[in-house]
């Protein structure tokens, strides 16, 4: 996945971001939790990244789940 | 050897809660939730995956509302402090243990809190239309415990928790006794907040434990216990005020929660349903074994059903400690002697302040514990009599 075609997801805190990584892998979607980038910022160190074209698709099973994200930024 | 002391701590356990803990040490042992690194991300899966599992295991649909700590006495203490203001009133039951009275009672001197207390049964029984009785126009919150850890009595959660729902008051339940042993669901049986301790039935190691938070608890009605880093909004110096973060300060007990989550997937995977029966059909023998020995008192409803494999019984003529030194020494039986941290519960069934002798059983007792157990405590009541 080139650096362009990323997007993350911020969180407020690790378990969420971990929850949230768990659903989108349960649904295939291909995703990796990686340190926040250092241009970014969040309030816990830990963002999910996603292919940009899925964002949607992952914001919707998050909704879903009422796992909470504080941001959604393309890499 | 019998261990017959698993309401106080379970033993043994199934060798995937020390493999999970051993694993945990030597493959991964970072802090979870603190740092970017894969060995951080790794015990944060770790922890959440036992979030997780406590979660299925209650029927509690958000795993982030389960937060952990060191047992079920400083769950309720979260709940009780975090939720009594200055002037409430709390109703709890005489069947209770010291982890909910002692709290209660500092409440009462510290805060001005009104405890009224439910009377239950000599049986260690409650009416559940005594305690809808005992409610007052200002009752904020119901503690209860599930069941008895002198006697094993089951209390009627469900019914209560109804109650609670129609009289818009909380439940908050101390299910030390129960969790792992006998099936919980938050939803049906209408608990907003539920204590567990990790170490007994749930079948994980000391220092593990938590508070499941329902729906009905907002984050601003709850302060937390204690202040500090949670490896999340760490530009303020202000406690984050979400769930679990805001009541997790410190690096929690990762490798006891890995082991934890062992033990509840051992539950999990075996039923608690199927746990349940196990228990049942061994107390039921128990109870038949120790009613019919000359001498000895058995307390509570002898009743397997209505009870955890929790039996508290005592020898006419010998003290409670004497009995337990003989069933140690001479017969390799481990007990529980005296007042199980529970004056309120003994005072009800008759036995302050000498106690009584408690067997409490686990899921890994087998019949054979239970039958060598009961011949022990016929020898040394028959050496008694002759």
């Amino acid at each position: 996945m080139a650096e362009s075609e990323c997007s993350v997801f911020l969180f407020s805190s690790t378990s969420a971001a971990i929850r949230a990584e768990k659903l989108a892998m349960e649904s295939d979607f291909k995703v990796k939790l990686i340190p926040v980038p250092r241009h970014l910022s969040s309030d816990c160190g830990v963002c999910l990244r996603c292919d940009s074209a899925e964002v949607d698709a992952i914001r919707s099973l998050l909704e879903s789940s009422r796992v909470e994200w504080e941001n959604v930024r393309r890499l | 050897m019998i261990y017959f002391d698993n309401a106080a701590t379970s033993w043994p356990k199934p060798t995937a809660v020390p493999e999970a803990m051993s694993r945990f040490m030597l493959a991964v042992g970072a802090n979870p939730g603190r740092s970017a690194h894969r060995l951080s991300i790794e015990a944060g899966r770790m922890v959440y995956e036992t979030r997780e599992a406590v979660a299925r295991l209650f029927n509690l649909s958000d795993p982030l509302r389960v937060v952990f700590g060191l047992n079920a006495t400083e769950a309720l203490n979260l709940a009780l402090w975090g939720i009594l203001c200055p002037g409430d009133r709390v109703l709890t039951s005489s069947m209770e243990h010291n982890s909910v009275m002692r709290p209660l009672r500092a409440l009462e001197r510290e805060r001005s809190v009104k405890v009224d207390i439910v009377r239950c049964s000599s049986e260690g029984f409650l009416d559940a239309d005594d305690a809808e009785a005992a409610l007052r126009a200002d009752t904020k919150m119901i503690v209860l415990n599930h069941a008895s850890n002198v006697v094993g009595s089951v209390l009627p959660v469900a019914e209560v928790g109804r109650i609670a729902r129609e009289h818009d008051v909380l439940l908050l339940v101390d299910a030390a006794q129960t969790a792992g042993a006998y099936p919980l669901d938050m939803g049906a049986m209408a608990i907003d907040l539920l204590a567990f301790t990790g170490h007994k039935a749930l079948l994980g190691p000391q220092g593990t434990g938590g508070l499941c938070i329902g729906e009905r608890v907002q984050e601003n009605e709850m302060r937390p216990l204690k202040q500090g880093g949670t490896g999340s909004r760490s530009a303020s110096e202000q406690q984050p005020s979400f769930i679990p973060d805001m009541y997790e300060s410190g690096t929690p007990n990762t490798v006891g929660l890995a082991g934890l989550g062992a033990g509840v997937q051992y539950v999990i995977d075996r039923g608690v349903e199927e746990i349940r029966a196990h228990e049942v059909h061994l107390t039921r023998g128990l109870i038949a074994g120790l009613v019919e020995i000359p001498g000895v008192i058995v307390y509570g409803g002898l009743d397997a059903e209505m009870q955890t494999a929790t039996v508290s019984f005592n020898i006419d003529g010998l003290a409670p400690s004497e009995v337990g030194l003989m069933l140690d020494e001479e017969h390799g039986t481990m007990s529980r002697v005296g007042l199980d941290c529970a004056p309120a519960a003994h005072r009800t069934i008759g036995t302050f302040p000498v106690g009584t002798v408690r067997f409490s059983l686990g899921a890994l007792s087998t019949t054979d514990e239970v039958d060598a157990a009961v011949e022990a405590v016929r020898e040394i009541a028959t050496g008694r009599a002759a």
